[in-house]
């Protein structure tokens, strides 16, 4: 099965969020698992988590993985104690 | 099949617009749409103000068009709005009569009453900009937390071990060791130690969205800042505290905490509500405009005839509770809390209030607890009222229940205080705490469950503080040592305040265990002020509401320098917790009604079944039966319980104490003698060694022992 890496921005929030989804979708869309790439990421807001989630259950509800990889602890930190970072696999 | 109504039928400055639905109120999302709802039955007129995040200037104010109004209820919807980067407020236009009850001033940007996720105070004493015209400022909530499998957990009320906490106090202290200091996360780092404690559900005080700048000032005594630290007054009942969230200054809150409470249960520890629905942040008729006033003040408010406000509360006004909007607003607010965060119950402050009619007075049977009593949604949700307010009613007792309400059991608290520092009048009323208070809810047939038995609370002294200060030491609250309790039935041990006297310290770790045994052993819903089981001290103050420092904040330190306490208390609870007959819901019999020669509960004194027989009303002894305890068949308790007997000795000398004889085979072990110094105070449960001596203990001064029977 292929897999795909998405590289994100430096940001993740509702200025860009349409954008993110539907790429990472598009890769989902081709039977690809999709790794996103955080490392120039700095800041995600509540739309981002929800971007990220969203990604990982269209996945897998067809079968695919989303991972994330290059966390920084800053944005790592918010998704822990938001509860988002208990559903991803981390690459 | 697409919709037909989702398409705008108004422009305003660029924006698309429809007639909203007035129901919800509130800001609620569907699709692409944001639908606003107000209620106001004053108002002539409503404007909606739309700022960008953080902006001082609105980017729009949209008025509600004469389509956009039904009944008292203004509503819109706006198209595709992009509501992570809007603040919304309204403005209200109506008469400013005071004397009729009316302070519209529509040069107001007001916070709507129902508003989910609020920003402007989102670091804990980052100062705000105080000429900002718009505080506390309503967002758009994201709802769609994943709970996966979560629901409230619905522990039998009878099996709780509550520890009452404060948000920041828990985990601010430099020596709590986790990362995220005063915060919904540093609770969830806490979540081993909670374990390790025993105690499987949490009260936390009030973290509805506050202002800690609320009376703001400084110390006299050392100049340091005062602020609102407790929080006892609301400025959103729908909103989390969002300082209290690590993650506020992303107005995260909602998320942070939602992932707490899921943490919590997945640890088997319940989440409880300390909720303030007496009152609101407005004060009385000099107090700011913040929401509730500038939107409907006399529907929201009680006032006098003249149209000044009742202040039942002590805090400067008094939500108009049975009002029927207001009553609708607490209910919509109680459901959101157990819908939205899976809340699992709610302890209600100053609770007499909710059952004062529009003029003030007390009702027999008050609409808001009927409802509440009987809601759908809150069936199975702990509703616990403290029971008097601060206008003199005191319903300890005599609570309207309609079967579902349980008190903070104030008598408990004064009689085993009272006790606990050897007052010779009080044994009978002792006696009646210690079985679940059946002369308070035995009559009404509300049985033990009613009763939550505590000895310190947030109010008042810390258990250390109690066996440590004769009288309270409030002076660096700059209320010249007026404010707090006068009448704490406490006792210093003989030098007051810290100390480094061997033998009092000694006496003092002591009546520390001998307050956490009564309170173990005794039937009712039991409560510990989180803190008192590493002992700690607030220095004698019995009102730290505003001491946002070490007062306050829980000394991790403690756990070190006190680790007896701590041991006794994880033993202690977990004893509660593997003893059923120490957890009965019902009231007992004093009956041997299964034929088993022995009744369920008896009591005994220095002669074994001769409870007459004690000392200056300072001796007791009580056994519970343990093949009286009903369990489950086929659960994991389902055999009978241990038999438990009880010495509790607080006269200053030595007693004997005779022991009953016990079923053929069966023989008294020691789990507990307050008298011995540590570790053989206490032991593991179930470890309890044989006692040498099966026909008499002997019981210390000032102290409690626990034998097994089995």
């Amino acid at each position: 099965m292929n897999t795909e890496v998405y590289q994100l921005g430096k940001e993740l929030d509702s200025f860009n969020y349409q954008q993110v989804q539907d790429d990472i979708l598009a890769i989902l869309e081709k039977g690809s698992n999709a790794v996103i790439d955080m490392t120039a990421c700095n800041y995600i807001s509540s739309t981002g988590l929800r971007v990220l989630l969203y990604s990982k259950k269209v996945a897998a509800a067809k079968g695919l993985k989303v991972c994330l990889k290059g966390i920084s602890s800053e944005v790592k930190d918010v998704m822990d104690v938001t509860g988002f970072s208990n559903f991803f696999d981390y690459a | 099949m697409h919709r037909v109504d989702l398409f705008p039928t108004h422009e305003y400055q660029g924006l698309k617009l429809r007639p909203g639905r007035p129901y919800p109120f509130g800001a609620t999302v569907v699709g692409n749409m944001v639908n606003f709802s107000v209620y106001s039955r004053y108002a002539t007129d409503c404007t909606l103000v739309l700022f960008h995040n953080r902006e001082e200037k609105p980017f729009v104010e949209i008025p509600f068009f004469k389509e956009f109004r039904l009944g008292n209820v203004f509503s819109m919807i706006i198209f595709d709005l992009d509501y992570e980067n809007i603040e919304y407020g309204f403005r209200m236009d109506g008469p400013f009569l005071p004397e009729e009850g009316h302070r519209f001033d529509k040069s107001r940007i007001l916070l709507d009453p129902y508003a989910k996720l609020i920003v402007g105070r989102d670091v804990w004493g980052q100062q705000p900009n105080w000429d900002s015209l718009y505080q506390y400022r309503a967002r758009v909530v994201f709802d769609d937390f994943d709970w996966e499998d979560d629901l409230p957990l619905e522990t039998p009320v009878n099996d709780l071990i509550v520890y009452e906490m404060h948000v920041r106090n828990f985990t601010c202290g430099a020596a709590s060791d986790v990362k995220h200091r005063g915060t919904f996360a540093g609770i969830i780092e806490k979540i081993p130690y909670l374990k390790e404690l025993g105690v499987n559900c949490v009260e936390l005080m009030p973290i509805h969205e506050f202002d800690e700048f609320e009376n703001h000032r400084v110390s006299p005594v050392d100049g340091r800042p005062l602020y609102n630290l407790w929080g006892y007054s609301n400025v959103g009942f729908f909103a989390p505290k969002a300082a209290y969230a690590s993650t506020g200054r992303f107005a995260m809150q909602v998320d942070e905490l939602k992932n707490m409470v899921k943490q919590l249960h997945k640890n088997g520890i319940e989440v409880m509500l300390d909720v303030v629905f007496n009152h609101t942040a407005e004060g009385n008729e000099q107090g700011p405009y913040i929401s509730y006033r500038g939107i409907d003040n006399k529907t929201y408010y009680m006032l006098t005839p003249e149209g000044y406000y009742f202040n039942f509360s002590g805090c400067g006004n008094t939500l108009n509770c049975n009002n029927p909007n207001v009553r609708d607003m607490i209910v919509e607010s109680l459901r959101y809390w157990v819908t939205d965060y899976h809340i699992d119950g709610f302890r209600f402050d100053l609770a007499a209030i909710l059952g004062r009619d529009q003029n003030g007075h007390p009702m027999s049977n008050p609409p808001l607890l009927e409802s509440l009593a009987h809601d759908p949604i809150l069936g199975k949700t702990k509703l616990i009222a403290e029971a008097w307010d601060a206008g003199g009613l005191y319903q300890v007792g005599s609570f309207p229940s309609w079967g579902r309400w349980a008190e903070w059991n104030g008598r408990f608290r004064d009689s085993m205080r009272r006790f606990l520092k050897s007052d010779e009048q009080v044994l009978s009323d002792v006696k009646e705490r210690i079985i679940g208070s059946p002369d308070l809810y035995a009559s009404q047939g509300r049985g033990i469950k009613a009763s939550v038995n505590f000895i310190t609370a947030h109010d008042g002294f810390t258990m250390m503080d109690l066996v440590s200060y004769n009288s309270k030491h409030n002076e660096a609250n700059g209320e010249d040592n007026r404010d707090g309790e006068n009448h704490n039935n406490s006792w210093n041990c003989g030098c007051e305040g810290e100390t480094d006297d061997p033998d009092i310290n000694s006496l003092r770790h002591r009546q520390v265990k001998n307050a956490i045994t009564m309170l173990m052993v005794s039937q009712g819903i039991p409560m510990v002020l989180s803190g008192d089981e590493m002992g700690n001290s607030q220095q004698g103050n019995n009102n730290a509401y505003c001491q946002d420092n070490e007062i306050a904040w829980l000394d991790w330190n403690n756990l070190e320098k006190n680790a007896d306490i701590f041991r006794y208390f994880k033993h202690i609870i977990k004893f509660r917790r593997q003893h059923k007959v120490l957890r009965y819901d019902e009231h007992l019999r004093h009956q041997d009604y299964l034929g088993l020669g022995y009744p369920d509960f008896s009591w005994h004194g220095v002669k074994a079944w001769q409870p007459e027989t004690g000392h200056n009303n300072l001796t007791l002894a009580f056994m519970l039966n343990g093949h009286y305890a009903a369990v489950p068949e086929g659960s994991p308790e389902d055999h009978p319980d241990d038999f438990i007997y009880v010495a509790m000795n607080m006269h200053w000398e030595m007693h004997g104490f005779e022991l009953p004889q016990l079923p053929q085979g069966m023989a008294w072990h020691v789990f507990a003698n307050t008298g011995m110094p540590s570790p053989d105070d206490i032991v593991e449960p179930g470890e309890e060694p044989l006692t040498g001596n099966q026909h008499e203990v002997l019981v210390g001064p000032r102290s409690i022992i626990i034998l097994v029977g089995k």
